[in-house]
């Protein structure tokens, strides 16, 4: 698979990304990267190389504006994005019980991704789910009132 | 429904007769919250009431509407049935049949459903006390409007406001009209809105943009989701009247990558507006012109400051520059700009429909308007509540909130997120507006309103917030990036229980010193949580100094964990889950905890059916 890292990156999807969004100017630089990574679940740099040559926008820009947000990734990321909340509200209800038992039970660290690729693991400040808390989001799903055995319920049932 | 081109002001009076029209010829809506509520299985509830109301025959008179959020998220998911205006939650799927049964056919409310307090059953939204309490002004659509439908919102009233602005008033009324009404920014600083759009009106430049700060980044707040969420007209009819007020051409609605539904609503109303002439160009026949792009944030808090939002748009590190040059005179691309935040510009409708003299009646003498706290923590009734300024934290907690999740006693309340502090018990009483909540040690900030009881350590709180501050920090000015790294890790050694006596002198130090030489309000106002718990709960961070005791315990290492052998059924439940393999005992008889083996996770805490485990 394309996707994995060590093999080579196809960048055909870079070429469709540009044609759907026109001229670039630099100012559009995060919205075009955050459509690459939709497609292809991170950053590659071969990808990324390719938008400097169509667009003229330097790679060493791209890595800057990369790793200065922690929405990108330049790692292959796991099938599924878990977001354990720890905001306020969800650690004076004890996220920090449930986080822990999170990486725990897949065996990874914070921002971390499991050696299968089915989950990648990241701490984020605040869902805005706050009446919910403790609460996780598994890609665009919410999971709220949560318990140690509970998170791990809900993510055997991911695939 | 047409699709046809909305003109002229004429032109969206007939498309709101003919919505009216439309709604009219149902006798009763279902309104089921389908954003925060979604969580808790909100969908599969809407399916169950429109096969039910098929099987009913009722799909010609009752209809079933997906909307945003109805405020009181303590009882999600949450069910709102017009005209009887009953009130229904936790609602299961189950209980659609009773519902459609009870309340759709014969009129009287579904009473197990209802809110019960004191005996009493409270069946319409309005005699609950948790609505009683409040005044709903901003968030007055938000639960009973479609998010999903212009014609929705038009049917209920939504820009009528800006067309009266745009064909009968100039820009300079309009700004007269804002500033004179008292708005102050909801984001935080509280700055007055209508001299921020005069300044930007004054600039000079042809082209000037208006961006809406959508990056709801203070963990604790999301009022802004709601709204984007549930009304999302509501907003883009403020950001055209004040973009025609400052004389914009171009706007945003800079929006968090982690608020998915918030993006589809906004993005699905943008094209929607558009469609029908109410963005682009001469909106209806005024010959102003004007459209809104979204823009997702990338997940950094620092760009909810003004100057790194405007470089994070640019296609930069979100880094703050220094100030002047505002961006009212310089902003994106170095052209003239205001931003405004989501509940400022919910406001603008309001006062542009109601007027000044309204708006400048509800309030304090600083602080006009209502303001909406998005109360969680442990208070009873979490959710999104409205009180005009200078309501007071015991109505906003006991009254609306009903108190203190399992009577436990109150300890502070945290206001203003990462930049606010901990106001604790003795300001109850204090009517809150921009100016008193200062006096006391926080900021309104955004509205966030986490409750605290007895078993919240302040300390692991003042850690929480320099850790956050710590992560978020841009790094850009080294007080903010080295100086939040040493508070953190004076905070962390005294949760430890390897406090020293001197550091609460050098805590005090370094907070100043982060506090004057920091660029940006993230630096400048990092601090404040250390230095609001210090003042108000110093005997907490000397316990722990002292006799390294955790008095709230929780604190990892400063308590330890204890089955209670008389309670302890022996099920084994707790030794299953425990990961270090801590626990031990014989079947049917009390367990024992290593305290050698244990690493405090907290696991068979949560997971005892007895709660035969208690912290010693």
């Amino acid at each position: 698979m394309a996707l994995s890292s060590g093999n080579a990156v196809d960048t055909a999807p870079v070429e469709e990304v540009l044609r759907r969004t026109g001229p670039v100017t630099p100012a559009d630089l995060i919205p075009l990267l955050q459509e690459i990574q939709s497609v292809y679940g991170y950053l590659p740099p071969e990808a990324l190389a390719e938008v400097s040559e169509r667009t003229g926008i330097p790679t060493s820009r791209m890595y800057g504006v990369i790793t200065f947000y922690a929405q990108f990734s330049i790692k292959p990321r796991g099938r599924h994005t878990v977001r354990c909340c720890c905001g306020t509200a969800c650690h004076v209800r004890g996220c920090k019980e449930v986080s822990d038992a999170i990486l725990r039970n897949l065996g990874v660290e914070e921002g971390g991704t499991t050696t299968d690729l089915r989950f990648t693991v990241e701490g984020v400040a605040c869902l805005g789910t706050c009446f919910l808390a403790p609460v996780m989001m598994v890609d665009d799903q919410y999971f709220g009132l949560l318990t140690p055995a509970k998170a791990r319920d809900i993510l055997r049932s991911f695939t | 429904m047409s699709n046809a081109r909305i003109a002229s002001t004429r032109d969206l009076d007939d498309c709101r007769e003919a919505a009216i029209a439309v709604r009219a010829r149902y006798r009763a809506r279902v309104l089921v919250c389908a954003t925060g509520c979604r969580a808790l299985g909100a969908a599969q509830l809407s399916i169950a009431f429109r096969d039910r109301i098929a099987a009913a025959g009722l799909v010609d008179e009752v209809a079933v509407v997906e909307t945003g959020c109805h405020g009181q998220c303590a009882r999600a998911p949450l069910v709102l049935i017009e005209p009887n205006d009953f009130l229904y939650g936790p609602v299961k799927p189950e209980d659609v049949e009773e519902i459609v049964r009870t309340t759709l056919l014969e009129g009287r409310p579904v009473e197990r459903l209802c809110e019960q307090a004191g005996g009493r059953t409270f069946a319409t939204l309005a005699s609950v006390p948790f609505y009683a309490a409040q005044r709903r002004e901003v968030f007055s659509l938000c639960g009973r409007v479609d998010p999903r439908s212009l014609e929705d919102a038009v049917a209920h009233g939504s820009y009528t406001a800006a067309a009266a602005a745009l064909t009968g008033l100039t820009p300079e009324q309009v700004i007269d009209e804002i500033t004179e009404a008292g708005l102050r920014g909801r984001g935080g600083a509280g700055f007055p809105a209508g001299k921020k759009w005069k300044l930007c009106r004054q600039a000079v430049g042809a082209e000037k943009y208006l961006i809406c700060n959508a990056d709801e980044g203070d963990p604790g707040a999301f009022m802004d989701r709601a709204l984007l969420e549930g009304v999302p007209h509501q907003i883009l009819e403020g950001m055209l009247i004040a973009a025609y007020a400052i004389g914009a051409t171009r706007g945003f609605v800079y929006v968090r990558a982690e608020y998915p539904i918030a993006v589809e609503h906004v993005r699905l109303a943008i094209g929607q507006a558009r469609e029908r002439g109410l963005l682009g160009p001469n909106i209806l026949g005024s010959g102003f012109s004007f459209d809104i792009d979204v823009r997702m944030g990338a997940g950094a808090f620092v760009c909810g400051e003004e100057s790194a939002l405007i470089a994070s748009l640019e296609g930069q590190r979100g880094m703050p520059r220094s100030r002047p040059p505002f961006p009212a005179e310089k902003g994106y691309l170095g052209k003239p700009t205001t931003i405004n935040n989501v509940e400022t510009l919910a406001n603008v409708p309001l006062i542009m429909r109601k007027g000044r003299a309204w708006y400048a009646s509800i309030g304090t003498a600083g602080s006009k308007g209502t303001k909406v706290f998005a109360l969680a923590g442990k208070v009873r009734n979490t959710g999104l509540v409205e009180v005009p300024m200078g309501a007071t934290l015991r109505q906003i907690i006991y009254d609306i909130g009903g108190g203190i999740q399992n009577d436990v006693p109150f300890k502070a309340a945290q206001m203003g997120g990462p930049s606010g502090g901990c106001v604790p018990a003795q300001f109850l009483d204090l009517p809150v507006d921009y100016d008193s909540v200062k006096q006391a040690g926080a900021i309104m900030g955004s509205g966030g309103l986490i409750v605290m009881d007895e078993n919240t350590c302040m300390v692991d709180m003042a850690r929480f917030f320099m850790n956050f501050v710590q992560d978020e920090s841009c790094g850009k000015c080294p007080p903010c990036r080295v100086g939040t790294r040493h508070l953190r890790d004076i905070l962390a050694r005294i949760c430890s229980g390897q406090g020293r006596e001197s550091d609460l002198d050098e805590l005090e130090r370094l907070s100043a010193d982060v506090r004057t030489g920091s660029l940006c309000g993230l630096g400048q106002t990092a601090p404040n949580p250390v230095l609001s718990t210090l003042r108000h709960f110093r005997h907490e961070y000397e316990v722990h100094i002292r006799e390294h005791r955790c008095p709230a315990k929780v604190c990892r290492g400063l308590f330890r964990y204890e089955i209670v052998p008389e309670t302890c059924t022996g099920c084994g439940i707790c030794a299953k889950n425990c990961q270090v393999k801590a626990i031990a005992g014989e079947r049917r008889k009390p367990h024992l905890i290593d305290p050698d083996i244990c690493v405090y996770c907290g696991v068979c805490f949560a997971a005892c059916p007895y709660s035969a485990i208690r912290k010693v």
